[in-house]
């Protein structure tokens, strides 16, 4: 059974003016060679801090952005090949919610619009039908029918975020990106969010994409992880044995920081030193090395490759070469 | 811990839109002692913020207004001074951050201009002396190459080098309680961890007191001494850290800590609070959280529970717990 | 049937109500509005409520100053100057709503796609609108029409053109801000294109300010069209519009003040009330005071 999606070496470059009348053309290297695979009915966990790219990889996947390298493959077949009325049909079947429930939805739209838009667009229903499938959509997220008739700002910020995964459902799609879907949300809200999509996997085998900085949100949502750091994935593997034994020095460190809620446990929250570097300026050989406790000789020479260290479990670093 | 530094007494605040009036605190009592760190979870709309604008009395007032109530610093009405006693205060002996240090800051004067301006307001000392005291307190946050960061620009340094600066300039004149508004929501989790840290060594050291307010559950079990919970413009439950993760009371409470996702629970169910936070213009009477509550019952949507204690130094505003007993 | 117009429209309603108690609270917007309803009032009863025929010539009766027959005066052959002035409000009004909406709607057109599809289109579009915004309007709007010839349809469509770039520089702004937000992007995964993009989404959402921009240049509009007229390129003989009035009372000044005086003030008044009326909706619209 071969995977829904598949990204291969998948680059993005920015290029940044600098200098005087911005001649110097630098190149933020936002995603520098990320590779991975998502199966149906399963739900692969991006995590990583501001700037390490795992946004961008979003948008590379929904081609909201350009690749500037690598492929994206939907059930074997390579969306570059694609074009016109066939890509049409595939991009049907890729969706996003998007993070921000206050702009995420058009204030001016009633709500029977903004779900019922990808429908019109895709020439898959008119009149109503769309409302039909609009109301069923409606009722399956959680809200009322009567809400066809409602603007964004009537809702509550949980309700807007049901709206986006009710617009994102409505054609059918197999697989889904959720870009940070609960980050503006309150705890209790979020808890509603994330229950009603994991039920909605459950019930239609979707395949999902879950970008988030909140480990404890990706831990329960994901069957499996990829940690990104500064474009590139640094661990991938189950979600259990990611947790339970951590092997990138970055993900020990990420894992440690995270405050826990039981104050039975406390501990000194894992630091590290300096900031997140920029990715304009990479650091030499692996990325990693000048924040990282078990740098060694060669981790500011040589870039170490994503290796399988243990079956399933990939890491990028030379600790394990 | 000491005695009680800050105590604020039926407190509430109301704003005049014209939608309504919010009624945004109401009757809300609260005490920080000297040193201990309290944190304030709750959120959105609950009032937190509201309630640490009030204190230092930096609520607009059109459209707010601090319609009851008195808050004792030391013993002193705050909402009694007059505007010159309050400047003396601010920044002076209680001080504040907030949640986003790039809009904290000027963005058109240099990190050391601004702090500068704190300490040569507060306190009687020359130019020279004042700069001292500012790079002593930035390598007190453990912040690399002070000098040069007292000639950068906000827009210069990453969000959690402001914040630590932040840190710095608020506590460069020695002030006796620290108000924190959110101060690592908007920062990376790695970079939490060192702001965080480095908040809690610096005012355990010097005894300040810290009013921390946050909605990340798992930063209040690790920072603070004692919790208070919010809910809907009221203090819903307050105890030790220990005591409220352990043996929560208020179903509000117990609802949240049973909502979010914990490392250790794997892909659990997660319990949910039906419905959503009531608007403040028109809340529910009675108990303001009886209409999403699996255990109310007759008097909750009629009279408004007072604070029962129902074990040494955890209180709770719930009729469960009227006649004294644990429920 | 009525039923489901209101439960669709019941938000549309409710901020149309709020946003006229904002109006009815504030001078300007009270003051502007009443210059506007007497000006409207006038150009729509005048067939009605003037006392004479506006092209009646009474050579008996010519040059004569402001008297209870004639309260305006009458012209150089006997024409009744208040009846020419009322009938002239039609003039002005309908060359000014025309003007806005030809121009607003196409402005807003041009300025959302340049706007959305960005780089060399928008550059290409927007070079454009620069070079026709380097022109003196005046100076511009008399070229056209003098080479379109003179009549009064000819005018509106002049100044029309002259106004685009404006509408069309506002919305691109606009757009530009639009674009950015979350629901454009999801509007692109959906499978959206451009062109249903900026007409279902950005469109819409720069509505309220094309309103505005166009309520403040209805004033600048109708002193354009009055000039082109006073230079004779606009309105022509005998049509009783205000600036081809003014063109030739202009002689009689040093005597007769009343025959250009009276058309000249009316285009003053309602200028100026269109001008603070627009400022005073502009304030109401914006969402920051709105709160």
């Amino acid at each position: 059974m071969e995977p829904i999606i598949a990204a291969r070496d998948l680059v993005k470059h920015f290029p940044i003016r600098q200098g005087f009348l911005g001649r110097r053309v630098m190149h933020l290297k936002a995603v520098d060679g990320v590779s991975f695979h998502v199966n149906r009915g399963e739900t692969l966990g991006l995590v990583g801090e501001s700037g390490c790219g795992k946004t961008t990889v979003g948008r590379l996947l929904l081609n909201l952005l350009g690749l500037d390298g690598g492929s994206v493959h939907f059930k074997g077949v390579e969306l570059s090949a694609l074009q016109g009325r066939a890509l049409r049909e595939v991009r049907r079947h890729l969706q996003v919610v998007f993070q921000d429930p206050h702009s995420s939805l058009d204030p001016r739209m009633l709500v029977k619009k903004i779900v019922g838009a990808p429908l019109e667009v895709n020439g898959l229903a008119r009149g109503a039908e769309v409302v039909r499938r609009v109301k069923a959509m409606l009722a399956e997220v959680g809200l009322n029918e009567e809400h066809v008739y409602r603007y964004p700002h009537e809702f509550s910020g949980g309700q807007r975020q049901r709206i986006g995964i009710a617009r994102a459902l409505i054609t059918g799609p197999e697989f889904i990106v959720f870009d940070e879907p609960t980050s503006a949300l309150d705890v209790s809200v979020q808890a509603q969010i994330l229950n009603l999509a994991k039920d909605l996997q459950r019930r239609h085998g979707y395949a999902y994409l879950f970008i988030s900085h909140d480990l404890s949100v990706i831990r329960h949502m994901s069957h499996r992880i990829a940690v990104m750091y500064l474009g590139i994935i640094v661990e991938s593997g189950g979600a259990e044995e990611l947790f339970g034994e951590p092997l990138h020095p970055y993900t020990r460190a990420l894992i440690g920081a995270l405050p826990q809620p039981d104050p039975a446990v406390r501990r000194r929250l894992s630091t590290l030193p300096g900031d997140v570097p920029s990715p304009v300026h990479l650091p030499p050989g692996c990325r990693f090395h000048p924040r990282c406790p078990e740098a060694f000789q060669i981790c500011s020479r040589s870039a170490p490759g994503l290796r399988e260290v243990k079956h399933g479990h990939w890491a990028a670093c030379h600790l394990y070469s | 811990m000491g005695a009680a530094l800050l105590e604020i007494r039926d407190l509430s605040v109301q704003f005049f839109t014209y939608q309504g009036v919010v009624r945004a605190l109401e009757g809300v009592s609260l005490s920080v002692a000297e040193g201990e760190i309290l944190g304030l979870v709750g959120e959105t709309g609950c009032g937190k913020s509201v309630l640490a604008r009030a204190v230092l009395r930096v609520i607009a007032e059109p459209p707010g207004k601090i319609t009851a109530g008195r808050v004792l610093f030391k013993g002193r009405d705050l909402l009694a001074l007059d505007r010159r006693q309050m400047r003396r205060i601010r920044g002076n002996e209680i001080s504040m951050i907030f949640q986003e240090p790039m809009s904290s800051l000027n963005p058109v004067f240099t990190i050391g201009n601004q702090m500068m301006e704190v300490v040569t307001l507060h306190q009687r000392v020359g130019r020279d002396e004042a700069r001292g005291i500012c790079l002593d307190m930035l390598r007190q946050v453990k912040m690399p190459d002070p000098d040069q960061v007292l000639a950068k620009y906000p827009h210069e340094l990453s969000g959690g080098m402001l914040q630590r600066a932040m840190i710095a300039m608020e506590l460069s004149c020695r002030p006796d309680l620290l108000l924190a508004d959110e101060p690592t929501t908007a920062l990376d989790v790695t970079v939490q961890a060192q702001v965080l840290t480095i908040l809690e060594e610096l005012t355990r050291s010097r005894g300040v007191a810290v009013l921390f307010i946050s909605h990340d559950l798992g930063v209040i079990a690790q920072l603070c001494d004692r919790v208070a919970v919010m809910y809907a413009g009221k203090i819903v439950e307050t105890a030790a850290v220990a005591e409220l993760f352990a043996a929560p009371r208020h179903p509000y409470t117990r609802g949240l800590l049973q909502a979010i996702p914990r490392i250790g629970r794997g892909r659990e169910e997660l319990a949910v609070i039906p419905g959503s936070v009531p608007g403040l213009v028109d809340p529910p009477p009675g108990c303001r959280f009886h209409p999403r509550c699996a255990h109310r019952f007759a008097p909750c949507d009629r009279q408004v529970p007072a604070l029962f204690e129902p074990a040494p130094g955890h209180h709770v505003a719930c009729h469960l717990y009227a006649s004294g007993e644990s429920r | 049937m009525l039923e489901e117009f209101r439960k669709q429209y019941a938000w549309q309603i409710r901020e149309l109500q709020f946003t006229l108690k904002l109006l009815r609270r504030n001078p300007s917007a009270v003051g502007g509005f009443a210059i506007i309803l007497v000006m409207v009032l006038m150009a729509l009863s005048a067939p009605l409520l003037a006392p004479y025929n506006p092209i009646q010539i009474s050579l008996a009766d010519r040059l004569a100053p402001p008297t209870a027959a004639h309260w305006f005066g009458t012209d150089e052959i006997g024409r009744d100057i208040l009846t020419r002035v009322m009938y002239g409000a039609r003039i002005s009004l309908w060359i000014g709503i025309v003007v806005v909406t030809i121009a607003g709607g196409l402005g807003a057109i041009i300025g959302a796609v340049a706007g959305y599809l960005g780089r060399s289109v928008d550059n290409a579009i927007m070079r454009v609108m620069d070079v026709i915004l380097s022109f003196p309007p005046l100076v511009l709007a008399m070229a056209l029409a003098a080479a379109l010839g003179p009549s009064l349809n000819n005018a509106i469509l002049a100044v029309a053109f002259v106004m685009i770039p404006k509408f069309a520089r506002m919305v691109r702004g606009e757009a530009l801000a639009v674009k950015e937000k979350q629901f454009i992007a999801a509007a692109r995964a959906s499978g959206a294109g451009s062109f249903w993009i900026v007409w279902h989404h950005i469109l819409p959402n720069c509505f309220s300010s094309v309103i505005v921009l166009g309520t403040l240049i209805l004033g600048e509009t109708i002193l354009i069209a009055a000039s082109l007229s006073f230079i004779g390129l606009g309105a022509q003989p005998p049509t009783p519009e205000w600036g081809a009035m003014i063109s030739v009372g202009r002689k009689f000044l040093m005597d007769q003040w009343w025959y250009a005086t009276f058309p000249g003030l009316f285009i003053l008044v309602t200028v100026i009330g269109f001008n603070i009326f627009g400022d005073a909706l502009r304030d109401v619209l914006d969402p920051r005071i709105r709160r």
